[in-house]
Parts: structure tokens; sequence; C-alpha cells
């Protein structure tokens, strides 16, 4: 592990229950535990695990002009968005290519929480200062929390009757994409009913003193502790995209098949060339595939079609889920129809993979 | 602490001579490698009858995180893999000097093995690791 990393408020915890510390994104984080990646992505997939996330950014930005100025940063709309309520979507630069992908709560009329990844922060918070400073000053104001709060993200198909037992209220009540305010053994939580797996769960805002309190009573409550390499697998699983693979500065999330999160009308960051993409289409497109067997694609491997590359990997793991091995990657638009037999150069080896209709793994509807 | 009825190469497998007169022996992983590479999910192994050369790379390991190069600890014709890691590569993770062996060689010249880092090195190199 690196000196000039950054802790969590959790890193002794994490050491003492033999959390395996690696560099990400500037933090020292755990990518595994000694039961291993496998293990904990099946307690989220079927009971509940607990992932530290206190990694990713909190930043508040609030003003008279914080809806106007997020309405020109965002692809989505937040003018449109209720107190009470989050919403995921991206930030954009000029071009249309992605800063960074975030979700951002609405706490009050002229308030807002954005997360945003751990390794993006310092480029979202000077990309969010250039444009207050030029367009939404005085008015708006923004307020990195990073550092003073932690972030849990409690994950898994027991996490909504986990919740109402160590909640002074109920929780479950709350629906996906919508927050509240509760307390747990006394300390005040921030929670929303969102997460990064492709299970019902629950991120929660905590004040910095109490994060290990809170972390300590999920785990008491029976949630397995989770690390960076299962949360890989399971936001893989659920196609779900990760900041530095599927999207970029030089993707745009029309490629990515993110259309539903870009706003088709208005004028914001990127807005040029995201409406003439929703209306013109593009050249390349971010797709799923299998292929049968344990032996993954990963990023950067090429993808052909009758020995000419077509396109390139961006993900792939083995998905313990399904049994099968799973990618994902950018192929030409003509070779991107769900169906299309590919052929993947692993290290010098072919393998045929298929392209699949994603989501990967969508979590059994419950009454 | 590693057994000590094998040897140990820098790359992290164990050699184990079984018969001296027929110049067989064992291969495998070690346990410092099963737990760096975490949970294993595919083997690529070589075939039988194919030769293998001393700290040449031999196959593939990957897990779910990573893919790594297997490198032969001895100079020698395979004889035999171990064909249960072809269904269950957990098998490595869980008995890496047991049940979790990758194959067995016919060694050209058993003094290669000899030469190689006993236990108690081997132990000492993995900690200042």
């Amino acid at each position: 592990m690196t000196t000039d990393s950054l802790q969590t408020a959790l890193f002794d915890t994490h050491v003492s229950l033999g959390g395996r510390m690696v560099p990400f994104g500037g933090w020292d984080m755990p990518v595994q535990y000694p039961e291993g990646i496998l293990a904990e992505v099946k307690a989220v997939r079927t009971a509940t695990g607990v992932f530290d996330v206190s990694h990713m950014g909190r930043l508040y930005l609030s003003g008279p002009k914080a809806t106007e100025f997020l309405d020109w940063v965002l692809t989505g709309s937040a003018s449109t968005l209720r107190v009470g309520r989050a919403r995921y979507c991206m930030i954009c630069n000029e071009k249309g290519g992605v800063i960074d992908d975030t979700i951002f709560y609405r706490l009050s009329e002229d308030r807002y929480l954005l997360i945003p990844n751990a390794g993006n922060r310092p480029a979202v918070v000077a990309w969010f200062q250039r444009w207050i400073d030029e367009k939404f000053s005085p008015g708006c104001i923004m307020e990195d929390v990073t550092t003073s709060t932690g972030l849990l993200a409690f994950q898994g198909p027991g996490t909504p009757d986990a919740m109402d037992k160590l909640a002074d209220k109920p929780v479950s009540e709350i629906r996906p994409f919508s927050w509240t305010e509760r307390a747990i053994q006394g300390a005040p939580v921030l929670v929303g009913r969102t997460g990064y797996t492709g299970e019902d769960g629950f991120e929660m805002m905590i004040q910095g003193n109490d994060v290990v309190k809170v972390w300590t009573a999920l785990t008491d409550s029976g949630a397995v502790p989770c690390g960076l390499g299962a949360r890989d697998v399971l936001r893989l699983e659920a196609a779900l995209p990760l900041h530095g693979h599927e999207i970029n500065e030089e993707t745009t999330p029309i490629e990515a098949g993110l259309d539903r999160f870009v706003r088709s009308e208005g004028r914001y960051l990127g807005s040029d060339v995201l409406q003439r993409q929703q209306e013109n289409g593009v050249e390349r497109k971010l797709v799923g595939f299998t292929l049968p067997g344990r032996s993954a694609p990963r990023a950067g491997y090429s993808l052909l079609h009758q020995g000419e590359i077509i396109g390139i990997v961006t993900s792939g793991s083995y998905s313990p889920t399904l049994d099968t091995s799973i990618g994902m990657g950018y192929v030409l638009e003509r070779h991107a129809e769900p169906g299309t037999p590919l052929d993947l150069d692993i290290r010098g080896r072919t393998a045929q993979v298929t392209l699949t209709e994603l989501p990967f793994y969508s979590r059994p509807r419950r009454s | 602490m590693s057994p000590e009825d094998r040897k140990y190469t820098q790359e992290h497998e164990w050699i184990k001579v079984e018969d001296v007169a027929t110049k067989t022996a064992v291969a495998g992983i070690t346990d410092f490698a099963q737990d760096q590479l975490g949970d294993i999910v595919y083997f690529e192994l070589p075939k039988v009858g194919e030769n293998v050369t001393h700290l040449v790379k031999m196959g593939e390991v990957e897990s779910v995180k990573a893919v790594s190069d297997l490198f032969s600890p001895i100079t020698g014709e395979v004889s035999e893999i171990n064909e249960k890691l072809l269904d269950h590569p957990e098998l490595v993770n869980q008995d890496p000097f047991g049940e979790g062996w990758l194959i067995k060689v016919t060694m050209n010249d058993v003094a290669e093995a000899e030469g190689l880092m006993s236990a108690q090195d081997y132990d000492a190199y993995t900690a200042g690791l």
C-alpha cells in the first residue's frame, strides 16, 4: 500500500478483518476479505453484504442557483427532481465525453448531495468550480465533505428487513432512488435506496466519527463485509458501467447505451453532441457478450469479425451468479446486434463469443 | 509453514520428487500463491507429453481478478495433469500442496529439483515480499 493514499474511517477495521488493502482512486481500500470474492458476491445476491464506499466523493451544492447550475453540468435534470428523490446521470464535457457518472440527491429546494467516483473527485470539483465561477456565482456554493463523512453500501435481498430492524424507524417504505433520514445506534444517517450491485439495497452517508459504529451494527446483523473485487463482479453482472472502462472522456453516454440518462431537450454541457447522436445514431456501441466456461475476457482484448478487429473489451469476468464468463466492450455499430457471434482474442487463443442483451443479471422481482 | 518434503521457486511453484529411480515428480503452486491470487476460476495447463522447461511459462491461472502465468519448476515431460482442476479449480485454493497439484513430470535431471529453494528459504523469501 502506498503512503500517500487516503484512508477511510474504517481502515483499521478492514485490516483487522483480514481485508487485503490496495490503492484505488487515491485511497487504500479492501479488494477482498479472507472468505474471497466469490463468497462475497454470493452474500450480496442471496442475503446481505456491506461495502465501505467512503472513497467515493460527497459534494454539497447549495444556493438559489444550485438547480440551474446542475441543469447545466449534468445530463440529467435537477429542476424536475423532487426533494426526497435521487437520480443517476453523467457529467460530460462540451464534446459529450464522460468526465464522471454520478448519483445526486435533492435534499431541499436549494441543496443537493452529489456523489462522484473516488478517482474523479478532483476533476469533478475543478470542473464544477470552473463553471460556478464562470456562470453561477454568486448563488451556488460547492462544499466537499468527503473526508469528514463516510459512505456505506448495504446491498442484498435481505437489506430491507435488516434496515427496518436496525433503524429507529422503518426504512423499507422508501422507494428506489429515494432517500430519508434515520438513526442507527443513535448515529444520524442519510439513507438512499440506491446501489451499484444490481440488488435491492441502501447507501448511507454518515458523519465520520459514527461510521465504524454503523458498520459494526450492519456486520453484527449478519452482513458480510465485501470489497472492491466483489463490487466489480456484481456491477458487471448487472451491466453497470465503470468510469475508466465503459465510459471515459473519449466516449459518450449514447455510445455507452445510457440514452435514458441524457436529456433530449434543453441546453447543457455536451448537449449539442449528445442530442445529435440521439437523432443520428453512433458509429460504435457498448455491447455485452458471454462465452462458455470460466476463462474471462479482460479489458483491452480484441473482438473480431471474420478476422478483422471490430471492437475492444472494456471489462470482463467470470460470473459466479450465472456460471459463465461475461464481458462488455465497444464494437462497430453494424456488429452490435444481440445474437451476433464474434471472435475474442484471449492472449493469442481465439474463443467464440455471442452478443447478448444487457444486463446479464436482473434480480428476481419480489412481491 | 510450507511443507519440507519438496522444493520451491521464486515464481511460487513447488516440486516434489516422488521417485528418484523413474525421475517422477509432482508440481503445483504454493499456499502463498493461491492466497495472493484469490478465488481461482480457470487453469490453462500444458498437455500430457508436452515438454516443460525450468522457469519457462507452462500455462496460465485465472482468478476472478487477474490472469497470471504459470512457470514450470522443472525441465521434463508432462506425464499427467490434474484433470479435477478443469471443473474444480478451487481445489488449489483449498489444498495447494495436496489435492490441488497441477502436473506430474518425468524429469530430465533430478539434480535440477535438488537445487531449488528449501521450504525454510522459501518462507523467508515470501516473508520479505
